[in-house]
């Protein structure tokens, strides 16, 4: 276990560096003089404005100096100063966002996992029968629209023809109370799961039928255990490990992936933000959240590759 | 489905196998096409009905994607579509009169699915758009089946120090979330072409083809007519390219369609995002964002891209998988 540890470790910090190495890249790769795109076409005309840039992006300091400058203040979470919209912290802004974003990834995945975990165990139960052949094309179909398209299809359906829910906007629970922030939360967050259900329920499905070929369930069989109290105590079970995976990594991705949902559904999340920092061209902005939701999703994932190896004693032997 | 579904490719018989693999270590699909190599039709054959269709719909969106190209640069116009970006309810100079068009009309036989918002004939839009889909996923394709092919063969095959730096660069890039490492990339570039779109799309589809080509590589380099060609005293460079990289291919390019499938979406969705190709290049991705707006007076025009973006994405993922299973099953006679 020592050694699998030690492994991760180094690979983290190997993949944390080269993350935040091109997410800081990001600023110097830019055509031109990086203090007048961060400054942006509003301030460049203001010397003092653009000395001050120069000065806090330590321009004039080679690269290996700025970056260790640069990640010693990330490290503190310190993401510098949007120039575009002044006075706003870059932190500051990550932190009001996330929980929204966090939010709706968490409700994708749970709606996610209460969908496709039965008819993920049906199609294994009822393999190569229509109910298994009828759950797998829908997953199919799940998997082959884009989510943005399902997004569309939801607010057509439920704010145009039956005018039950907001087609965009978002109500904060400190604000708003529960009910008005599930309100609004429900329909981006069902957009984001459906290709989620999608890949868990194939997953749980191959997984189960590998394990009902396996002797320990012939022998459950044979005691005369009933179908329901086999396939939900002792066929389920193994296939949860892999879940458990898909889960944490997909967790991460969403993180990531909610951009294209939080703009069409008008999400104050980090996507939405990012967003508007690229069109702005609010360099900081776009580097902070980058960086940000980059160094989670590596961290996320290393986390569960080691919450595998100790419930999986066989990875972690090898 | 027909009952032909799944059939499995019927494996060689034994003895056949083994002389053959004794002599070239070629496999059935190898590149000097001795031993029996499916033709066309006998591959379309084997297609289960709704694999088929797929097919079918790739390929008139490929011709029609085509077409739309050369009316416009070739035709200048000649060739029997429409303008995709005629407002056709604008004053015409040649004519001194209006255009007969109008905004978010119905489909009808001028326009085969109306119009959309500013009266262009939706139909030619969605056609060029595919010309958009085409590239992105051509251009991402060739990026991934040259490079990643070459590179995870290469580092598959011979191991060592090698396969640890590329793979270790290959997992820095890939421990980036996909779409968030693409919009840093774009957000660059002021300027966004369709040719800068495709290559910064191309350029990330690398590493996950390197790491599947290397899954694949070092399979086939322990089998045995990799080990009896390095017995004999082949050239390593020879095994390379005669034994691994011909073995290695169909199942990357099996693997070139689900991820063309993944490719499309993730431009289609930076369009919708108004960040791929710039207007008035009609895009799947932009018309939908353009259409959402008027939703509520006019649902068809949302309908017949997002229509056309969710078949493309399925017939690739139906065809895509029929050659992998194919392929597995090609891997289980070897």
């Amino acid at each position: 276990m020592g050694r699998v540890l030690a492994v991760r470790l180094v690979r983290l910090v190997a993949t944390l560096f080269a993350v935040t190495l091109l997410s800081f890249l990001l600023t110097s790769l830019l055509p031109g003089d990086p203090a007048v795109a961060v400054l942006g076409q509003d301030n460049i005309q203001n010397p003092e404005l653009l000395a001050e840039v120069r000065e806090e992006l330590g321009l004039n300091d080679p690269i290996p100096i700025r970056y260790v400058k640069w990640l010693g203040d990330a490290v503190r979470f310190d993401l510098g100063e949007s120039y575009i919209n002044r006075g706003q912290e870059v932190s500051e802004t990550i932190k009001q966002r996330l929980p929204v974003t966090a939010q709706l990834a968490v409700m994708a995945i749970g709606i996610a996992l209460v969908l496709a975990v039965p008819l993920g165990v049906i199609g294994a139960y009822k393999e190569g029968k229509w109910q298994d052949s009828t759950t797998s094309a829908a997953a199919q179909v799940a998997l082959s629209v884009p989510n943005f398209i399902t997004g569309i299809f939801l607010i057509w359906l439920f704010a145009v023809k039956l005018d039950l829910l907001p087609a965009s906007n978002w109500n904060r629970i400190s604000d708003k109370g529960l009910s008005a922030n599930l309100k609004t939360a429900i329909l981006p967050a069902t957009a984001l799961a459906t290709t989620q259900m999608a890949i868990f329920s194939r997953l749980v499905r191959a997984d189960m039928i590998a394990t009902l070929k396996e002797n320990y369930i012939l022998s459950a069989r044979a005691k005369g255990l009933g179908d329901r109290y086999i396939l939900m105590r002792h066929a389920l079970r193994p296939s949860s490990l892999s879940l458990m995976t898909i889960v944490g990594i997909n967790f991460g991705a969403l993180l990531g992936g909610t951009v294209v949902i939080e703009t069409l559904f008008a999400v104050p999340g980090l996507g939405f933000r990012l967003i508007n920092a690229i069109n702005q061209r609010d360099i900081l902005v776009i580097q902070g959240i980058t960086v940000f939701v980059a160094v989670v999703y590596v961290v996320i994932n290393t986390v569960v590759d080691l919450l595998y190896a100790v419930v999986d004693p066989r990875i972690r032997r090898g | 489905m027909s009952t032909t579904d799944g059939a499995p490719h019927t494996p060689d018989f034994p003895s056949d196998r083994l002389t053959r693999v004794s002599t070239s270590g070629q496999i059935d699909s190898g590149s000097t096409g001795k031993p029996k190599r499916a033709t066309l039709r006998e591959v379309i054959g084997e297609m289960p009905v709704l694999v088929k269709i797929s097919a079918l719909w790739l390929t008139l969106v490929v011709f029609g994607a085509i077409y739309a190209k050369l009316d416009v640069t070739v035709f200048n116009g000649a060739l029997p579509l429409q303008d995709p970006n005629l407002q056709t309810n604008n004053f015409d100079v040649n004519t001194g009169a209006f255009g007969t068009g109008d905004p978010l009309e119905s489909p009808s036989l001028s326009h085969f699915l109306g119009t959309d918002a500013i009266a262009r004939d939706t139909f030619s839009r969605i056609v060029h758009g595919a010309w958009v889909s085409l590239i992105v996923a051509g251009v991402s394709a060739s990026f991934g089946i040259i490079v990643g092919g070459f590179f995870g063969s290469l580092v598959g095959y011979v191991r060592g120090r090698t396969e640890a730096v590329v793979m270790a660069g290959i997992d820095v890039i890939l421990a980036f979330p996909a779409l968030i490492l693409l919009l840093a990339l774009v957000s660059i570039f002021e300027v966004r072409s369709l040719t800068l779109i495709s290559l910064v799309i191309g350029v990330l589809s690398i590493p996950t083809y390197t790491r599947v080509a290397r899954a694949n590589s070092l399979a086939i380099s322990n089998r045995e007519f990799v080990l009896a060609a390095r017995a004999i005293g082949t050239k390593s460079r020879t095994i390379l390219f005669r034994e691994v990289i011909p073995n290695v291919m169909p199942t990357l390019i099996a693997y070139a369609m689900v991820s063309a499938a993944f490719v499309i979406v993730v431009e289609g969705s930076l369009s919708f995002l108004g960040l791929s190709v710039q207007l008035p290049q009609s895009t799947w991705g932009n018309m939908i964002n353009q259409a959402r707006r008027d939703i509520k007076s006019n649902t068809a025009q949302v309908l017949w891209p997002s229509l056309a973006l969710s078949i493309t994405v399925l017939s690739l993922n139906q065809v895509g998988d029929f050659f992998q299973r194919r392929g597995s099953n090609r891997d289980a006679a070897l």
